[in-house]
């Protein structure tokens, strides 16, 4: 495990910047189950764990499922002396369709539907060959890296928050009945926090390189 | 040269590995006249502009990229102004005559409160009112530090710092989405319906813009200001 490494300190090779504090470290494989964290601020350097791939991508393609029934079902109805209204999300997006409120109706769209669904698919266009052990998809560089850049902006945990504080705001005013697509936009909580136990970006970032996608000429090659 | 540790030296189990545990001296790739990628952690010589592994491209942490985060940052503090001073929401109850109306943020509680609600307002106050104009000091005071001399400690607190504005700025789009669902869902025609109102749309963009001047704020910056050597060592 801990033979010597070669590193060069002229052209950074063998080497790895914490992404968080730009601390130096010299670039080792990890043996399965190890994690390495930043000496300084605690990032984690690199996280492997075997069948990750296969797990993550598992609860991507349950994140799309999750995310059609999210669409296609009623979300929530409310009832007052005989006065009925349901929504779906759709509709609730649609809430700022007027006016000068319609690019917030979009931006609802995206960030609570839009863009986890999308995550899910750059992430399983990412990881899907690898976790065959095959060589990465052309793009999947790039992919991983948008999926990376979506991250802050996909919403769907904090949008269930917003749906528990409506709810309570309007307890005594209606009843208020939940449809199918409410439980499976709560499941997508859970099914999000399991991604991030697993997840570890420079991990992920190892692998696409170690899979020959590079063409920079400075992988690491692959320890038995 | 300074020596570098091996990334071997940070597995091990999590509690050994406590952040900060070290106290010596870090080289970073700054210090070694490299420069690291910001996505993927990858160590290029200092000319490079983009990372060939991941396309990212390449910043110096210097303070000249946190001109993005005043810009970004005086945006959202812009937006936070409208946010308060519009309505954020339209009630009318049976047809107008049981009272209702535009309601701000701050009205929206104060009449919470006058019901002798305590819960709900506080939560909405916390997350409407605390978290945004928390959100901004916490910034400006990142901004105006990063860079400058600093103690191993408040490195530590001006990251923690960091992070939490980091986590916390996603969770203020909270009230925009009970907005969109309450005027969704509360159309029960005569009884009572709720309309959004322009607040709505400014208060996302204050949060918006928030997230990007976090996210534009470069957390090496924190670390620059160290000192190449412990104390110690300089008085020998």
């Amino acid at each position: 495990m801990s033979e010597q490494v070669e590193y060069d300190l002229a052209t950074g090779e063998g080497l790895t910047a914490c992404p968080r504090c730009d601390a130096l470290y010299v670039e080792e494989e990890l043996s399965d189950g190890e994690t390495a964290r930043c000496l300084r601020c605690g990032t984690v350097l690199a996280r492997p764990r075997a069948g990750a791939f296969t797990q993550i991508i598992a609860l991507a393609v349950t994140t799309m499922v999750l995310m059609v029934g999210a669409i296609f079902f009623p979300f929530l109805q409310i009832s007052r002396m005989g006065f009925e209204n349901g929504t779906s999300l759709f509709g609730v997006a649609m809430a700022f369709s007027e006016g000068i409120l319609a690019p917030l109706a979009v931006s609802i769209l995206g960030s609570v539907v839009a863009l986890p669904a999308l995550r899910a698919a750059l992430l399983v266009y990412t990881l899907w060959p690898m976790a065959r052990g095959r060589r990465p998809y052309r793009l999947a560089a790039q992919a991983f890296r948008l999926s990376e850049k979506m991250k802050p902006w996909s919403m769907a945990e904090i949008f269930i928050i917003g749906t528990a504080v409506a709810m309570v705001k309007i307890g005594g005013l209606a009843t208020v009945s939940f449809g199918p697509a409410f439980w499976a936009f709560g499941a997508l909580i859970f099914v999000s926090l399991a991604n991030r136990s697993f997840m570890s970006s420079a991990t992920i970032w190892d692998a696409i390189e170690d899979g020959g996608l590079h063409t920079d000429g400075r992988e690491m090659a692959e320890q038995k | 040269m300074s020596e570098i540790p091996d990334l071997a030296d940070a597995t091990g189990d999590p509690a050994a590995a406590e952040p900060g545990a070290h106290g010596g001296p870090v080289l970073t790739a700054h210090r070694a006249g490299l420069i690291g990628c910001r996505s993927c952690g990858r160590v290029w010589p200092p000319e490079t502009r983009e990372c060939a592994r991941c396309g990212e491209g390449l910043v110096p942490p210097d303070r000249r990229g946190l001109q993005a985060v005043w810009a970004w940052l005086f945006a959202g503090m812009i937006f936070y102004i409208p946010a308060n001073v519009m309505p954020m929401m339209n009630t009318s109850s049976l047809g107008g005559l049981g009272g209702g109306g535009d309601s701000t943020i701050i009205g929206g509680i104060l009449q919470l409160v006058h019901h002798g609600e305590i819960f709900i307002p506080l939560v909405i106050f916390v997350a409407s009112v605390m978290v945004p104009i928390g959100k901004f000091i916490a910034i400006i005071w990142l901004a105006l530090v990063a860079g400058k001399p600093a103690t191993h400690e408040e490195a530590h607190s001006r990251l923690k710092i960091y992070e939490v504005v980091e986590f916390i700025g996603r969770w203020s789009m909270i009230d925009v989405f009970v907005v969109a669902i309450l005027s969704a869902l509360v159309q029960l025609g005569f009884l009572v319906s709720i309309k959004p109102g322009p607040a709505a749309a400014s208060f996302a963009l204050s949060v918006a813009f928030t997230m990007l001047a976090a996210q534009s704020f470069d957390p090496r910056l924190i670390w620059r200001g160290l000192p190449l050597r412990r104390r110690k060592d300089v008085n020998e």
